[in-house]
């Protein structure tokens, strides 16, 4: 009786103590991975402000030496490569994701999942290598236009993915609803299964740009890189990322101080396009009244 | 599930149903010869053969598994959705083989709607869930779209619940509201047959029962089949009933088809007075 008791009480704070231990180990696993990521946000912070302006964001960047000026060709650059990348990669992708979704197991189905897995493993700066060849070769220069074509590669399997993965849990029963109603196929995944999933759809769309937009490697041989304004998508162009790195490799500090303001102007911009996105979704959840 | 009436009220058959089935000389709307369905090489449904009686409602009953759904999916070619499966003998709807060479399954399926276990509206407005079928076919007008909207979801006997919120989601509506619409949107492509799936048993008894009386006005109009699991439903709402069981090499057959009093109260095959009193199922 007793000796039953005392092991017990000792199995009790056995489960106890195994409990705290584990309990600690996932807290400090949890604090591990959320620490790089704060540290991340802060030190760009503190690092980037003091060198951020109102003329930073609407002044062209200054000769070496000469202060003041900013990166207001990087960021119309940025959105310029990244905004041919979303016109050419999202059509694909969501049609290429919708054809995926409703023949997952037929031949080009799965043919299609492997190729988007191993064009996702491919290094973007492969990827420049690629679009280097199919755009900048032929056009005998570096252009805006070759900057949108490799990041659209680079997004078009992130796309691919998670719009397909959306597309699959949209139920069933709701396509044979539209179906049953004498709907062609294609019709009933334009018209029902995708508007169903759009929620989902638009965060892999959200998830690619973020991805696209950080890119430099690709930029250094697609499109390049000015120091002037340019708005002409068949020439040479800045970005964000491409002039982090020229700033960040320079020998002078108040360069290295504006590769900083760069990041934070980069990391501030992607924060922004999710958050509003989200609020789009949330905003759009409410009115049609399905969960996300 | 909904109705947990005692064994004795399945005797308590809708007088309306008893009426019209006796005095049924209404026309065929569907024939089923030979019918057998096959996913790959299984046999699913095995040589049904059964007559679907214009503006009546023919209930299909029977145990889990029997291909009662597999029966009534064949009546729409919904079937033609899974991969492997195939037809052989005939479908017939009046007088036409919807099996045939020629035949525009988007034709039939306009023809012969189809209502589901689960209510499930699109991630629309309740007006967009109506209009979906009409502007299928071509309606734009906005006009005509609304007129078509109003008419079935009066048909459905939804109408005076949702008018005022047309425009809100269809995902709002409580589960039988959402059922009504389903049928409302079915109806709105103006079928001749309805086909219901199980409509009743995800809802509660009281929607239930709005559901059956909706099936009884619609009855005017419309030719219903449908598929339950509930003996005593079938018993209300049903004209004919066909009872189903599996066989030994687990295809479904058809072993009696008549009239519901007779199905209810003095069938033919001794498996199916142990079904309808609760012996086995």
């Amino acid at each position: 009786m007793t000796t039953a008791l005392r092991s017990s009480s000792m199995r009790k704070r056995w489960r106890k103590t195994s409990s705290v231990v584990m309990l600690t180990l996932t807290g400090l696993a949890t604090a591990l991975a959320i620490v790089p990521l704060v540290w991340i946000i802060v030190y760009v912070f503190q690092t980037g402000l003091p060198a951020l302006n109102a003329d930073f964001f609407t002044h062209l960047p200054t000769p070496a030496g000469v202060p003041g000026g900013g990166i207001a060709n990087a960021i119309a650059g940025s959105l310029i490569t990244v905004g041919i990348g979303v016109v050419i990669a999202a059509p694909i992708g969501v049609l290429t994701a919708l054809y995926a979704a409703s023949h997952a197991n037929t031949p080009l189905g799965l043919a299609i999942r492997f190729g988007t897995d191993v064009i996702a493993g491919v290094p973007s700066i492969v990827m420049g290598i690629f679009a280097y060849a199919l755009v900048v070769l032929p056009q005998k220069h570096f252009s805006a236009l070759s900057g949108g074509v490799v990041l659209s590669f680079i997004m078009l399997p992130i796309i691919i993915r998670t719009t397909e993965e959306m597309l699959k849990l949209v139920p069933g029963t709701l396509r044979e609803g539209s179906l049953a109603l004498g709907a062609p196929e294609w019709k009933t995944s334009w018209r029902v299964v995708l508007p169903a999933a759009w929620n989902g759809v638009l965060t892999g769309l959200l998830l690619a740009i973020s991805r696209a937009a950080g890119e430099a490697a690709p930029m250094l041989f697609t499109s390049f890189g000015n120091p002037f304004m340019n708005t002409d998508i068949t020439q040479p162009i800045a970005t964000l990322p491409h002039t982090i790195f020229v700033y960040a490799i320079a020998p002078y500090d108040d360069w290295h101080a504006k590769a900083w303001a760069t990041a934070l102007v980069l990391i501030v911009l992607v924060l922004v396009l999710n958050l509003t996105a989200r609020l789009i979704v949330a905003w759009r959840a409410r009115k049609m009244g399905v969960a996300r | 599930m909904g109705h947990n009436v005692t064994l004795g009220s399945t005797l308590a058959i809708n007088s309306q149903a008893t009426e019209t089935s006796t005095t049924a000389n209404s026309p065929i709307k569907i024939q089923a010869e030979n019918l057998s369905v096959y996913y790959r090489s299984f046999r699913a449904v095995a040589d049904v053969k059964l007559v679907i009686n214009a503006q009546m409602i023919t209930a299909i009953i029977g145990p889990s598994g029997c291909g009662k759904s597999t029966l009534l999916r064949t009546l729409n070619r919904m079937n033609d959705l899974v991969a492997g499966s195939h037809v052989a003998g005939e479908v017939i709807l009046d007088g036409q083989p919807l099996y045939g060479p020629g035949i525009d399954v988007v034709d039939v399926r306009r023809r012969v709607g189809m209502v589901f276990q689960r209510p499930n509206p699109f991630p629309k407005s309740i007006f967009d869930n109506v209009a979906y079928g009409p502007r299928l076919y071509g309606l734009h007008s906005k006009h005509e779209l609304q007129e078509a909207v109003e008419k079935s979801l009066r048909a459905a006997a939804l109408w005076d619940e949702v008018k005022d919120k047309l425009h809100q989601s269809g995902m709002v509506l409580s589960g039988g509201q959402q059922q009504r619409l389903c049928i409302a949107r079915a109806l709105a492509v103006e079928p001749e047959v309805l086909l219901m799936d199980e409509p009743c048993s995800a809802l509660d008894p009281v929607a239930t029962l709005k559901i059956e009386e909706l099936m009884q006005q619609l009855k005017v109009d419309y030719t219903i089949v449908i598929v339950t699991h509930n003996m005593q439903q079938a018993a209300r709402v049903s004209d004919f009933t066909a009872m189903m069981m599996m066989r030994l090499d687990r295809a479904g057959e058809l072993i009696e088809f008549d009239a519901t009093p007779i199905i209810f109260t003095n069938p033919k095959d001794k498996r199916t007075e142990d079904y309808v009193t609760g012996r086995f199922g």
